[in-house]
């Protein structure tokens, strides 16, 4: 009991406490900021595409894409794990909007509105038709004219403070969309002077995925128009894509094994047919498989941020270490007489341990109670540091970033604490077996007072 | 007289430190033998080893060569844990700068060597009991009024009133006091000396180091230490 008495006093009467405590509060807070608004951004990204995706994907990145994909996509239907079931063409293509003579090129993206959106988030990524799907292909002015679906950020400017400015009633403007049309084998599908497929769609709304990429440098456009742009219609059509919505209790590895043991058996009755060899090219994958080229980018930041905090995280330890030399340094009399009384060499590491374990405690607790205040105003500050001085941590002209993300992750609270409190703990090891190992003859030296 | 009568007793004790190259032998074959229930001054020049030879006898400090013995046992043979055991329940030190701890009030610098012991959870049974008998002492050595103060609230006399009350907090076999008056003026080292004398005719053994003859023969039998030897 004397331990913890002993250690709570040395916390509150040593002045020099306070500054091993207040660097394992700041400390605690830069972390717990960072993480947060880092977590936050790298979870939202993920959400974003997951959203974009599905749960999984069956396809191939190749421009000509694969048959037989109704017949798969029937079976996919028939299983009890599969929610929702949508093919996709995707191909890239030049486009002039407004009667403009320059194309720009995008990537094109077709699909059925209502299967795509019980597929993947789509429905709800969109602006005018957010919610009924069945009509995202409707221009607001005549609903009889074709309809496309552009990028958020091909379409509209973005403000400085991040936001979009949507047209109440935009104009059906024209958009043209030229193609290459590739045969099954790869080759155009056109030969001769006429060897692109152009047709004009009409602006019906725009999609903002989250995902800066897909927002900048996407047209959706309805499937059999971009089937048969990509020349991947007529008797064997074709798509690239099939996205995959599994029901809620699946598990995602779990249902991404299923597909793949459909597609194997569905590759073994399709051989031998027409085109079946292109069946090879064909993955299964998870969202996170088919986006991992983007995602590891964002983990490998958050890596790298947290290997630097880590480092951050050292220079604490070596703050407590010497906070505790000079603590320990100034009690030796104290370690004396502890052992004058009985005390064991255990007992004196345990005071000093527990003196450290409640500076990171109580050092967490502020750096924590700080950081819940900070990020909860982070937007609010962010916003008046713009407003009055021009400064914002990320340019929302260039990143698609709406909010900063502000909520906190208790697990990682909670990690970070464990963190701080080990820290402490090992910053203050040294010095308490310093102290254990002193000679109680030698500390109640006269000398010593 | 009985062998067995000694409570404490050292034979042939030899104890040297090094200052820097040099190498200082302070006890060179020293001996004393304490019986139970005696009240002994050890009393000799400054550096003549009264001190050292005190803390010996307290295990805070081991001799290069000799034997303690404490009821028979030596203290050598003790293991660490029976070493602060020895420490805690056994003989109970007064110094002379009274080694109060800043951070603890006057109680319970009384009471820790009982709450040293003892873990957090018995000593959520024992708290009442502990906290009585330190009040206790605390009234019999006069600072009654005094307990929730903090050491340095306290006047020399004062703090070394509570240093004895917390020497004698487990009821120690011996009481060893190192200068317990040295640090005090006469009237005040009068009344410890007083208090000293009471608790030994209440049955206290008590070894006492002191530089002062007239302190010295308040106490039942002095001891000379010169020159590393008892004369």
């Amino acid at each position: 009991m004397y331990k913890l008495i002993l250690a709570l006093r040395y916390l509150y009467r040593r002045r020099v406490s306070y500054f091993a405590l207040a660097a394992v509060a700041l400390c605690v807070f830069i972390v717990v900021v960072v993480m947060t608004v880092m977590t936050g951004l790298v979870s939202d990204f993920k959400k974003g595409n997951h959203n974009f995706t599905g749960d999984c994907v069956v396809g191939t990145e190749s421009l000509v894409g694969f048959p037989y994909y109704e017949d798969f996509g029937r079976i996919l239907e028939r299983v009890d794990f599969v929610e929702g079931v949508s093919p996709v063409i995707k191909s890239y293509a030049l486009v002039n909007a407004g009667g403009s003579q320059q194309g720009g090129g995008v990537e094109i993206i077709g699909i059925d509105p209502v299967r795509h959106s019980r597929a993947t988030g789509f429905g709800q990524a969109l602006h005018y038709h957010r919610g009924d799907a069945s009509k995202t292909f409707e221009p607001m002015g005549d609903a009889n004219l074709a309809g496309c679906v552009v990028g958020v950020d091909l379409w509209l400017e973005r403000s400085s403070k991040g936001k979009h400015y949507y047209d109440p009633n935009p104009a059906a403007t024209a958009i043209s969309v030229t193609c290459f049309p590739l045969t099954a084998k790869g080759a155009l599908a056109k030969a001769g002077t006429d060897l692109v497929n152009t047709k004009t769609f009409y602006f019906s709304d725009c999609s903002q995925s989250g995902l800066a990429r897909v927002d900048g440098s996407t047209v959706y456009l309805p499937f059999e128009d971009a089937q048969a742009l990509c020349g991947m219609s007529g008797p064997v059509s074709r798509v690239s894509w099939i996205h995959i919505k599994f029901k809620p209790n699946v598990k995602l590895e779990e249902g991404c094994r299923q597909v793949r043991l459909l597609w194997a058996k569905f590759c073994e009755q399709m051989r031998g047919k027409d085109n079946a060899e292109i069946l090879a090219q064909v993955s299964v994958q998870s969202w996170k498989e088919h986006r991992r080229e983007f995602i590891a980018a964002m983990e490998k930041e958050q890596t790298m941020l947290t290997v630097m905090f880590g480092l951050v995280g050292l220079t604490t330890v070596f703050i407590v270490f010497v906070v505790f030399y000079m603590i320990v340094s100034h009690k030796t009399k104290d370690i004396g007489i502890l052992k004058s009384v009985g005390a064991s060499g255990g007992d004196v590491v345990a005071v000093f341990l527990g003196f450290a374990a409640m500076l990171g405690v109580a050092g967490s607790a502020v750096g924590v109670a700080g950081g819940m205040w900070f990020l909860r105003d982070i937007n609010a500050l962010e916003g008046w540091l713009f407003e009055r001085f021009g400064f914002q941590l990320w340019d929302r002209t260039i990143y698609a970033i709406g909010e900063i993300p502000h909520r906190m992750d208790l697990t990682m609270v909670l990690v970070v604490v464990g963190c701080a409190v080990l820290v402490c703990i090992i910053g203050a090891f040294l010095p308490s077996v310093r102290a254990a190992q002193a000679r109680p003859v030698e500390t109640l030296q006269v000398s010593q007072l | 007289m009985s062998k067995d009568e000694f409570i404490i007793e050292a034979q042939g004790i030899y104890k040297s430190y090094r200052m820097g190259a040099a190498e200082v032998r302070v006890l060179k074959g020293a001996d004393i033998a304490v019986r139970r229930g005696e009240f002994v001054a050890i009393v000799g020049a400054s550096g003549s080893g009264k001190s050292t030879l005190l803390h010996i006898l307290g295990a805070l400090d081991k001799p290069d060569k000799g034997v303690v013995r404490f009821e028979e046992r030596d203290l050598d043979g003790m293991s660490g844990r029976e070493m602060n055991r020895y420490r805690n329940k056994t003989v109970g030190f007064v110094f002379q700068f009274y080694h109060l701890l800043d951070e603890l009030s006057v109680l319970e610098n009384v009471i820790l060597p009982a709450m040293v012991p003892v873990g957090v959870i018995r000593w959520l049974s024992v708290r009442g009991c502990v906290r009585r008998r330190g009040r206790e002492l605390l009234e019999a050595v006069g600072l009654g009024e005094r307990a929730a103060h903090k050491p340095y609230q306290l006047s020399g006399g004062e703090r070394q009133r509570a240093a004895i009350a917390r020497a004698l907090v487990n009821e120690p076999k011996l009481l060893l006091a190192d200068e317990p008056t040295g640090n005090l003026d006469s009237a005040t080292g009068n009344g410890i000396l007083e208090l000293l004398e009471r608790l030994n005719r209440a049955g206290q053994t008590i070894v006492m180091v002191t530089h002062d003859e007239r302190v010295a023969r308040r106490a039942g039998r002095i001891i000379t230490l010169a020159d590393g030897r008892i004369k």
